[in-house]
């Protein structure tokens, strides 16, 4: 019997993983997609958030500010992407002033720090922004992250403390027995203490196999624009609108690697796969965007994606062992991101109950650092690569990435095993000619380290091939 | 770490780059260094199996490898001419510094008295066109199927629709089709074709295939490789026409929709960028808004004819060796083109009254694209509005690139604006 199996490996899951690898646990991750992070964990807008928004005194508020805390050792340890530039939320008319001054003393009673600028202390920030804004709330503790680099680093640095992952391997069914719970999956079926359920959009399902308490995840999907890395100094602060309803509202961010984010959109849908984008959402949100920046250059555009968040019925987080030794992660949807140290966090203290916690004597809290030949002078570039000649082979032209970073991500620990696994890894792919360049060489490298036919290299799942056999 | 001197440093070994060699070599630059990120010199021209090149040049038809190869031995016989392959340049500085990487030899720094910049375009992709739907394999730029066919011998999709009438999109219908694919159809947005009219004879109207005009992808469906695309007709104003939308069951979209130079070592070190073209702002020289630094070619605006991408690499070519060698004429008087009504776009952006390499009177080649078809008509060249030339022409199209020759002799003035224009009458 395991002492613990992790349904799901998102950011929340492999959280989880990561800081329960501190333990002496027999541990397995079961995730039902070809790798890490694959869904919702890999379509957000990416933001650390600093936690001024959430109702003061709710799971969300406590699970966020916390989160932010934790961010600054979780992304040095693992070395992880990550940025504090500081967020502007910014009222344009009365109306939005007012909301903003509500959202002022909400970040105070949830003790984030914040700062209300007037207007020409917003534009002295950021001079691309609107004229017309009236107020903007500043929260410098927000951030960016390499959301694609953060389920990887944590699942990585699990697995080199022990953890085993199992890929494409999907829960079919979950009974209770005695001292603890057999789970069924397409492959195998296991016996384990215990289980959290990290499963984003299936987490419902998840619940629903055990619990007499039934959940329900409505996906809620947001559309984004991705631009190129044109100006690092376009926009230096994650821009927000003010929140509604339905969300935070549209931003205007950077990424890690000096992109920029438009989005996201907001609305409920039937499918859980519905990953599709549509042309009048789109449109609304440039628009929506163009009243916060009204400079931004449509040209840079490379690409539109969808993202589901797994929204609970009920709104909020659902953090709480549900029967003994059975965690729930249900609804964790935004500022979910932002909360997985702290969410992780709150699993220890509940396998607590069940189980003895014993720490490890040899965790190693830190990744082996990724190599990155773009952040080197010329002369330590220069020696590296004289040393590591694959790191001179340079495989994709836009975001300037060398074979030997891919075979690096290909070899690690929950190493990369598809095209989108590459690029979602080390960047190619991400740039301009969205692997026009590049795709022929990765399913070349990938074939080649995985022992694999060229043609039976997938983008992401199974069914995702891109060849279909040599010609005659 | 050391830096290798060379006298001119050309990135990019396709037909601009090679011809651009040449011609450096053939007035007197010793040193020459082509840096190019593939296995071999050649270019885009090495995927383009069909032939059709060289009509103009050879007054003979050639493949894209044949054209290539003519070039490449060439450069060859030129001791001056070093060609180093799988170099990828990283960046250039205004003091012309090239930094480049490769397996062999690492990371380097080489000096250049000159430098062209001859790194080709590349396609728009779906995201850039923003086409909505699922996001599945089986979605790719025709450019990325023809290598995957004609370099690495992969077959990409069995039931095909070409989006975009462009000719790598016109080339890959037949060449699909040729491997066994059946291709049902091809769409193009505006009301006439961007390809080449021989390329619509030749890639559809033989094999049967049907051009949709006015007609676009509303909609790619398929939650892992692509299952299926709706096709629907457009107004004049590209809105989708209601009633008018088909399913096509296909496992493969190319997209054909438009080629834009790729300039980033450029903007990098703040070289002018033309608005229209997305290449550099060049003279008559091809040299660019920071002196000593030349573009050609496709990354300079893109070509439907490899014959005058070699020509315009030679004109770099040759103006780079002027400049080493210090007779490049410069001359304080300068000409601004701006395109007049029905011209899209009009290189080059500036001109100079002086000398060329022969000591002669230079003459100013004018290349220019018209905004939508046209027949029967005149290209009027003016000078501050006042006619220097006027040429009848039968047809015109957006997809055929145009020139017309102004001689000094012909011009008002060394200076003011100099205007191309259709023009009715």
């Amino acid at each position: 019997m395991k002492d613990l199996i992790i349904i799901g490996a998102g950011a929340i899951g492999s959280a989880a993983a990561r800081t329960l690898a501190q333990y002496e646990l027999d541990i397995l991750v079961l995730e039902k997609e070809s790798d890490v992070g694959e869904v919702t964990s890999s379509a957000n807008s990416a933001i650390v958030h600093s936690g001024y928004d959430p109702v003061p005194g709710s799971e969300k508020a406590a699970m966020n500010v916390r989160g932010n805390l934790l961010y600054d050792q979780m992304c040095e340890e693992l070395d992880i992407d990550m940025r504090k530039i500081g967020s502007l939320t910014i009222a344009t008319n009365d109306e939005e002033v007012e909301i903003l001054r509500g959202l002022e003393e909400r970040g105070r009673q949830n003790g984030v720090p914040v700062q209300m600028l007037n207007r020409e202390e917003t534009l002295a920030l950021e001079p691309n922004l609107t004229p017309e804004v009236k107020l903007a709330l500043l929260a410098p503790t927000a951030g960016i992250v390499n959301t694609f680099e953060l389920s990887v680093a944590l699942m990585e640095n699990a697995m080199d403390n022990g953890v085993k992952l199992n890929l494409n391997e999907a829960v079919t069914g979950i009974r209770a027995i005695e001292g603890g719970y057999e789970v069924t999956t397409n492959r195998a079926v296991y016996q384990t203490r215990a289980i959290v359920n990290a499963a984003g959009l299936f987490s419902d399902e998840i619940n629903n196999f055990v619990n007499p308490v039934k959940y329900e995840i409505q996906p809620r999907k947001g559309e984004y624009f991705v631009l190129d890395h044109f100006d690092p100094d376009f926009i230096r602060h994650t821009i927000f609108t003010v929140p509604s309803s339905k969300g935070k509202g549209i931003l205007v961010s950077p990424t890690t690697h000096g992109n920029y984010i438009l989005g996201p959109s907001a609305e409920f849908v039937e499918e859980k796969d519905d990953y599709s984008t549509d042309g009048e959402t789109l449109a609304q949100v440039l628009a929506t965007a163009k009243k916060l920046v009204p400079s931004i250059p449509m040209n840079q555009v490379i690409r539109e994606f969808s993202g589901l968040r797994a929204v609970e019925k009920s709104g909020h987080f659902i953090i709480e062992e549900s029967l003994p030794g059975f965690v729930n992660l249900v609804g964790i949807q935004s500022p979910g991101l932002t909360s997985c140290p702290a969410i992780a966090e709150e699993v220890v203290k509940f396998l607590s109950n069940t189980m003895e916690m014993k720490k490890k004597a040899d965790f190693n809290p830190r990744r082996r650092p990724m190599v990155r030949l773009n952040r080197m002078t010329p002369e330590e570039r220069a020696e590296f690569v004289k040393k590591n000649p694959k790191f001179g082979n340079i495989i994709c032209r836009c975001e300037m990435v060398s074979e030997g970073e891919v075979l690096d991500c290909i070899h690690r620990n929950c190493g990369a095993a598809t095209i989108r696994g590459v690029k979602r890894r080390v960047r190619p792919g991400m740039g301009k000619c969205q692997g026009g360049f590049c795709q022929p060489r990765i399913i070349k490298i990938l074939a080649r380290e995985l022992g694999i036919k060229n043609e039976d290299v997938r983008m992401k799942s199974p069914g995702s091939f891109i060849l279909m056999g040599e010609t005659k | 770490m050391e830096t290798k001197q060379y006298d001119l440093i050309i990135i990019g070994g396709g037909s601009a780059g090679l011809a651009a060699a040449i011609a450096a070599a053939d007035h007197g630059v010793e040193k020459i260094l082509i840096l190019e990120k593939e296995d071999e010199a050649g270019g885009i021209l090495l995927q383009c199996i069909h032939n059709g090149f060289g009509l103009h040049r050879f007054k003979e038809e050639l493949t894209g490898p044949e054209y290539a190869a003519r070039f490449a031995s060439e450069a060859e016989k030129r001791s001056g001419i070093e060609i180093k392959v799988r170099s990828m340049v990283l960046k250039i500085t205004a003091e012309k510094e090239v930094h480049y990487s490769s397996e062999a030899e690492g990371y380097c720094v080489v000096q250049g008295k000159a430098i062209v910049c001859a790194t080709g375009c590349s396609e728009r992709t779906r995201g850039a066109i923003k086409i909505p739907g699922d996001r599945p394999t089986g979605v790719m730029t025709a450019g990325l199927a023809q290598r995957y066919l004609n370099i690495d011998g992969y077959f990409v999709g069995k039931k095909v629709f070409i989006l975009g009438s462009g000719d790598i999109g016109l080339i890959m219908a037949r060449r699909m089709t040729l491997e066994g694919s059946k291709v049902l159809g091809v769409a193009e947005l505006m009301p006439y074709s961007n390809g080449l009219t021989r390329n619509i004879v030749q890639c559809l109207n033989d094999f049967d295939i049907p051009l949709y005009l006015s007609h676009t992808v509303k909609k790619i469906i398929g939650k892992e490789r692509l299952e299926k695309i709706v096709l629907a007709q457009v107004d004049e104003k590209f809105q989708f026409i209601p009633g008018t939308d088909q399913e096509f069951e296909v496992d493969t979209l190319l997209l054909s929709v438009g080629l834009i130079p790729s300039n980033p070592l450029l903007t990098e070190i703040g070289v002018q960028i033309h608005p229209k073209t997305s290449g550099p702002l060049v003279d008559e020289n091809m040299q660019t808004s920071i002196p000593g630094i030349f573009s050609c070619g496709n990354s300079l605006h893109v070509h439907d004819l490899v014959d005058f991408v070699s020509m315009e690499g030679e004109t770099a070519g040759i103006a780079a060796a002027q400049f080493i060698q210090g007779t490049l004429a410069t001359s304080e008087d300068v000409i601004r083109t701006e395109p007049g009504p029905g011209v899209g776009y009009l290189l080059p952006a500036s001109l100079h009254c002086g000398k060329d390499a022969d000591g002669k009177e230079n003459d100013f080649v004018l290349k220019f694209r018209v905004q939508k078809p046209f027949q029967n008509v005149s290209l009027v060249v003016k000078q501050n509005g006042q006619i220097l030339k006027k040429v009848k022409k039968a047809f015109l199209i957006p997809a055929e690139m145009e020139n017309l020759t102004i001689r000094q002799a012909d011009l008002l003035e060394k200076n003011g604006i100099l205007s191309v224009e259709v023009s009715n009458e």
